[in-house]
């Protein structure tokens, strides 16, 4: 019984399917917002913030289970995520522009048959955050309005690189997953990827440059030999002052580590510094006053 | 040869393998330190980075390495004897699943709690183990007077399947970082960091040992089988019952150190009874100090092969008992 019920189902579906993709209608409407679509669903928080920046928000209908800003995001449907995105809900929706991760190759498939445009996502590091940001400016007919908002933060990052470029490059090292209150499962950034692009424009030097990879499993050796002068670790989610400051003693047991015997070890739990979209300068920034405070004292 | 005197061969031979694996082991590593400068006690401690990465990184490394080595390695003959089942692991029953449940919860939701100055993620492992080994108990001596081990197997590799039914489950609604985790804390990490979590472990695996030195005799009339071992005046449920949270508790504690480390608990019994024979008395010393000596020397090339990026113990182990096991199998049939 379930057997046929599913069956019948998924003729169900190809079918309509297929009478979607085959309604002229449906691929002359495609073509003709492809210029400028207005009904957007977007599965990447990090290009939802950047439809919002260029002025495209009103047009985004749906967001990723995942989307946290802006606070309009909190009122509008949640369609999934990179691993169970909910093709029914998109489809029902009938977006006219779905932002999709490339990875997401099942789901591409679908809407492709679907006859529904979409816009392609790669995750990667700084330089391309600006890069997505001009292409999706462009996909939605919006060049003008990207271009300036690419222009601010790139005055923001340059302002920033400016105030650090005469002072020394402290060796930092980027924490983004720990076990609570202990020195276990450390994870750290490596030489490569977006917290190591804005570390380098916050200008300090990574402690793992020289490991080519995004995530390094940091051991408790690995950090004494290495000797970082500042640690960041970096997390999602709220933290009281009476907990920051345990996790920060949990630290202690590495006494011979410059940033602990010189009290330089900062939690930041804010969103702009692990979005890679248009607040990544604001992030960098929040790096940089930690990597150089001396550079923003006023 | 008595079995004093081969008691005392094993435990000579095998003690000086695991001595000679402890001492060896802190001198190895993603770096190179001096250790004169490590054992230099006019300068400072907390300014001597020798030091410290001899003492804070890889002594307790190596320290939990041969406890954790030496209580699964000796779980796992306790496990077989019980069972009677040459195929049984300290984790056939459950105990790593619920302990990985616990460990998964903790890292899931950030738990800060944690009590005798452990942390959260070993202490909720820990807590798990003993709700699995609980539920498992229950069960099998529900119905029966005694302690059914037939009862007990089905239990525990069924609770093993929820269990991690359940993992898979919160873990896909989980983000990313945090299933990570999980799926690294299942891979078995000896870096402790710190020698609390082994001071903790202690007098918990002194009670499991000490039940272990206890019970090698009873075991050797249990593997007989149990009927076998009634009639030469056993009481069987009782030492069946001691064996059982013995074992459990060994691994319990061993995990909550280190995590599910797989394979030391097969591997280790089966490749010592290849060299003493099957005399519990003289398989459980001889395969506690093998284990020992097994996980450390594991663990050094865990942080030494790719130095200084590091492979997960367990998938070392796994590599190196996989293989082993087969050709077991084959030799056997």
């Amino acid at each position: 019984m379930i057997a046929v019920s599913r069956r019948l189902a998924i003729v169900a579906l190809v079918t309509a399917l297929f009478l979607a993709g085959a309604r002229p209608a449906v691929s002359v409407r495609a073509a003709a917002v492809q210029t400028r679509p207005s009904r957007i669903v977007s599965l990447i928080p990090a290009v939802t913030e950047m439809l919002f920046a260029i002025g495209a928000g009103p047009q985004v209908i749906a967001v990723s289970s995942f989307d946290l800003y802006p606070p309009q995001v909190k009122m509008l449907p949640r369609v999934g995520a990179l691993l169970d995105p909910d093709l029914e809900r998109i489809l029902s929706l009938r977006p006219d522009l779905v932002v999709v991760y490339h990875s997401q190759a099942d789901l591409r498939r679908q809407l492709e048959r679907a006859g529904v445009p979409m816009y392609i996502y790669k995750h990667a590091g700084l330089p391309d955050v600006l890069e997505t940001m001009q292409a999706v400016g462009a996909r939605i007919g919006r060049a003008p309005e990207t271009a300036a908002a690419v222009k601010k933060i790139q005055d923001h990052l340059a302002r920033i690189r400016a105030r650090v470029q005469s002072l020394g490059r402290p060796r930092t090292l980027l924490v983004f997953s720990r076990d609570a209150l202990a020195l276990r499962g450390i994870y750290a950034s490596g030489g490569i990827g977006f917290l190591d692009d804005m570390l380098e424009v916050a200008g300090g030097e990574n402690v793992f440059d020289d490991l080519r990879r995004q995530a390094v499993q940091a051991t408790t050796e690995l950090i004494l030999a290495r000797r970082p002068d500042v640690i960041v670790e970096f997390r999602s989610g709220e933290l009281s002052d009476g907990l920051r400051s345990k996790e920060i003693a949990a630290w202690n047991a590495l006494a011979a580590v410059p940033a602990v015997k010189n009290r330089r070890i900062a939690i930041l739990t804010d969103q702009r510094t692990v979005v890679p979209g248009p607040r990544v300068a604001e992030g960098t920034e929040l790096i940089a006053r930690i990597v150089h405070p001396e550079a923003f004292a006023k | 040869m008595t079995i004093r005197r081969r008691i005392a061969v094993a435990t000579i031979g095998f003690g000086a393998t695991a001595l000679a694996a402890i001492t060896f082991a802190p001198l190895a590593g993603s770096t190179t330190i001096s250790l004169s400068r490590a054992f230099d006690t006019s300068r400072p401690f907390a300014e001597n980075v020798d030091a410290q990465i001899f003492f804070v990184a890889r002594l307790p490394r190596t320290l939990a390495g041969a406890l954790v080595g030496a209580a699964l390695a000796s779980a796992g003959v306790m496990f077989q004897g019980l069972l009677r089942n040459p195929l049984a692991t300290p984790f056939t029953l459950g105990v790593s699943a619920g302990a990985a449940l616990g460990a998964m919860l903790a890292l899931t939701f950030d738990w800060t709690i944690g009590f005798a100055g452990i942390s959260a993620v070993p202490a909720a492992a820990f807590v798990g183990a003993g709700g699995a080994v609980t539920i498992v108990y229950a069960l099998a001596t529900g119905r029966h007077r005694g302690l059914s081990t037939d009862v007990l197997l089905l239990a525990g590799v069924t609770l093993n399947a929820f269990f991690s039914a359940l993992i898979l489950c919160i873990q896909y609604f989980s983000d990313f970082a945090d299933a990570h985790r999980t799926l690294r804390w299942l891979m078995g990490d000896l870096d402790v960091s710190s020698y609390q979590p082994i001071l903790t472990s202690l007098p918990l695996l002194a009670v499991a040992f000490a039940g272990f030195a206890w019970l090698a005799r009873p075991l050797n009339l249990l593997s007989m089988g149990v009927d076998s071992a009634h009639t030469r005046g056993l009481d069987t449920a009782r030492a069946q019952r001691q064996a059982f949270f013995a074992a459990s508790l060994a691994t319990g504690a061993a995990v909550a150190v280190g995590g599910p480390v797989g394979f030391i608990g097969i591997i280790v019994p089966h490749l010592v009874r290849l060299l003493v024979g099957s005399d519990h008395r003289v398989v459980l010393p001889a395969s506690a100090l093998f284990g020992a000596a097994f996980l450390v020397a594991c663990d050094v090339l865990a942080r030494t092969v790719i130095a200084p990026v590091e492979i997960p113990v367990g998938v070392i182990t796994a590599l190196l008992g996989g293989p082993f096991f087969l050709w077991l199998l084959v030799r056997r049939t």
